[in-house]
């Protein structure tokens, strides 16, 4: 199964990588997956009082197309607000990344992570979590 | 140096020059059917797979009589198992096997336990080597046979052969081996063995792919299996259809050329390999995988921990190696064999196999471990695992999200 070229060009070239604070109030940090199931993201995001994301940072551990779906993920979510931000669907991700069926979960990790990103950030400031639909995966 | 550079020997190896040198003639000039008793056609076709047969038996000390030519070492693994169970099922109906033996052992034992048989599937030790205690203690009355591989595919073990051969017969069971990834790396003899059937393919060393052997015992004790395939009696009776004559021709060249060079190629492999292990071992965090003093010359396995397998290999590129995680949703599972060493599932996510062969070069090795060396350290900076290792936090306190 030959890669995309965006999934290579983010797999190659990725963006955002690195560490914000986790323990300052404006950012919200996402760690979903599990090392026995071969992939983990955490992304990070740092909102400003507006509620707009200003930052994004990423790490992966998992294969290509988890990697690049992280990658675009905090591309996406520089500048976007929270609201537009938990808007993100995960099938946005699998067509700008043409993903094949088989790395369609990438995509779902990837959702899972801006969204835990999101609660933990309201969570830090005394907002209640949003119900999260179950995972599909 | 030309790139991209093959290191999956384990999986298919290219095919020697000299082997299909022997074979080209077999498709035109030559093109006689071998049971075609008589005329020219098919005594020239008779006799390139007789000489065949010659080739095969002399690099496994067997006889050309044992020697069952096949469609490859998946269906010898499959004949010798249904044949075996079929012909003795009077004798018993258990079959001793391993959990790390190739799905072709796995699943022609499943079959045989749709049709009412008993199949022990012996466990490893963390080397991946048998323990020939439990061995024992799992042979019944009715064991007829033990089927456990020469060497792993994987991991390159090679296992106690002559000893589970001897405890097998001990108890009148037969021993059958899968030698695929074994004959014509290291020295196999039948005979010295105890082996009684064993299974073996030409593409894994060197000889074209849709060709391999069943070696079938004929004395001491003389072993029988019912054919799979019926049709026109070949092979003995055991396995019918028109040879496949130049896949034949180049079996046994294939197998000539392994005789005749085995001793010094295994001696440059275990070094080329020994350097790719000793330089990759550098890297912090790195383990390799399986008995290290029990093992095939031309494979090294290697979990470079906090990164998975598949993203590793992207990184690797020009690199053809293969790894033990499959990130597909139809598969999370990690590769059986390493979870069967008692590997954690993260451990086997994060394993390559580098499989090394007759047209390795130095070079190419010194490539590859400075690409590795570079992939490892790149996916590291990507990967929350190894910052978290890193700042000391143990990844077992963590209640991951199962998915």
């Amino acid at each position: 199964m030959a890669y995309s070229d965006k999934v290579i060009d983010h797999y190659t070239n990725p963006r955002n990588v690195g560490t914000l604070d986790k323990s300052s109030h404006k950012v919200g940090t996402g760690l979903v997956g599990a090392p026995e199931c071969g992939d983990v993201m955490r992304l990070q995001i740092e909102v400003d009082d507006n509620n707009v994301i200003t930052d994004a940072k990423f790490k992966t551990f998992g294969c290509g197309s988890a990697i690049a779906s992280s990658s675009l993920a905090t591309e996406w979510l520089k500048g976007k607000s929270i609201d537009d931000a938990m808007a993100i669907d995960n099938m946005d991700i699998v067509e700008e990344l043409a993903l094949p069926p088989v790395k369609i979960h990438c995509s779902v990790l990837a959702e899972d992570a801006i969204k835990a990103a999101i609660n933990d950030y309201r969570v830090k400031n005394g907002l209640e979590p949003i119900e999260l639909e179950k995972s599909h995966h | 140096m030309n790139l991209p550079i093959y290191l999956d020997n384990n999986a298919t190896t290219p095919m020697d020059p000299r082997v299909l040198e022997a074979m080209i003639p077999y498709f035109t000039q030559k093109f006689g059917n071998a049971a075609s008793r008589n005329h020219h056609f098919g005594w020239v076709a008779e006799e390139g797979v007789d000489y065949a047969r010659e080739q095969v038996a002399k690099l496994i000390g067997a006889t050309e009589k044992e020697i069952i030519f096949t469609s490859g070492a998946t269906e010898s693994d499959n004949l010798a198992i249904k044949g075996v169970f079929e012909m003795y099922k009077d004798k018993g109906n258990h079959i001793i096997t391993a959990v790390t033996e190739h799905k072709a052992v796995l699943d022609a034992c499943k079959h045989v336990e749709k049709l009412g048989g008993k199949v022990t599937y012996l466990p490893v030790k963390e080397d991946g080597l048998v323990d020939l205690e439990l061995l024992e203690q799992s042979i019944t009355p009715e064991t007829i046979l033990v089927s456990i591989m020469y060497g792993n595919n994987e991991i390159g073990v090679v296992q106690p052969v002559k000893e589970i051969a001897a405890i097998a017969h001990k108890h009148g069971a037969l021993f059958m081996t899968d030698a695929t990834q074994a004959v014509g790396k290291i020295p196999v003899d039948v005979n010295a063995d105890g082996i009684d059937l064993l299974a073996l393919s030409a593409h894994k060393m060197y000889g074209p792919k849709g060709v391999g052997a069943l070696y079938v015992r004929r004395k001491g004790p003389r072993v029988k299996v019912t054919a799979q395939m019926d049709g026109g009696g070949h092979e003995r009776g055991m396995r019918s259809g028109t040879l496949n004559v130049p896949g034949i021709v180049g079996l046994g060249k294939a197998c000539e050329l392994a005789r005749l060079e085995m001793d010094s190629e295994a001696q440059r492999l275990s070094a080329l390999r020994d350097r790719l292990e000793a330089s990759l071992s550098e890297l912090e965090e790195s383990y390799v995988n399986g008995n290290v003093q029990y093992r095939l010359p031309h494979v090294a396995n290697i979990s470079f921990k906090y990164v998975e397998g598949e993203g590793l290999m992207m990184a690797m590129k020009d690199l053809a190696v293969s790894s033990g995680s499959a990130c597909t949703s139809a598969s999370l599972e990690p590769s059986y064999v390493l979870k069967s060493l008692g590997l954690s599932d993260d451990l086997a996510h994060s394993s390559i196999r580098f499989g090394l062969g007759r047209f390795t070069t130095d070079e190419e090795v010194d490539y590859a471990i400075e690409v590795t060396k570079k992939a490892v350290t790149h996916l590291r900076e990507l990967s929350p695992l190894w910052e978290m290792f890193q700042e000391g936090i143990d990844l077992n306190s963590i209640e991951w999200a199962e998915h």
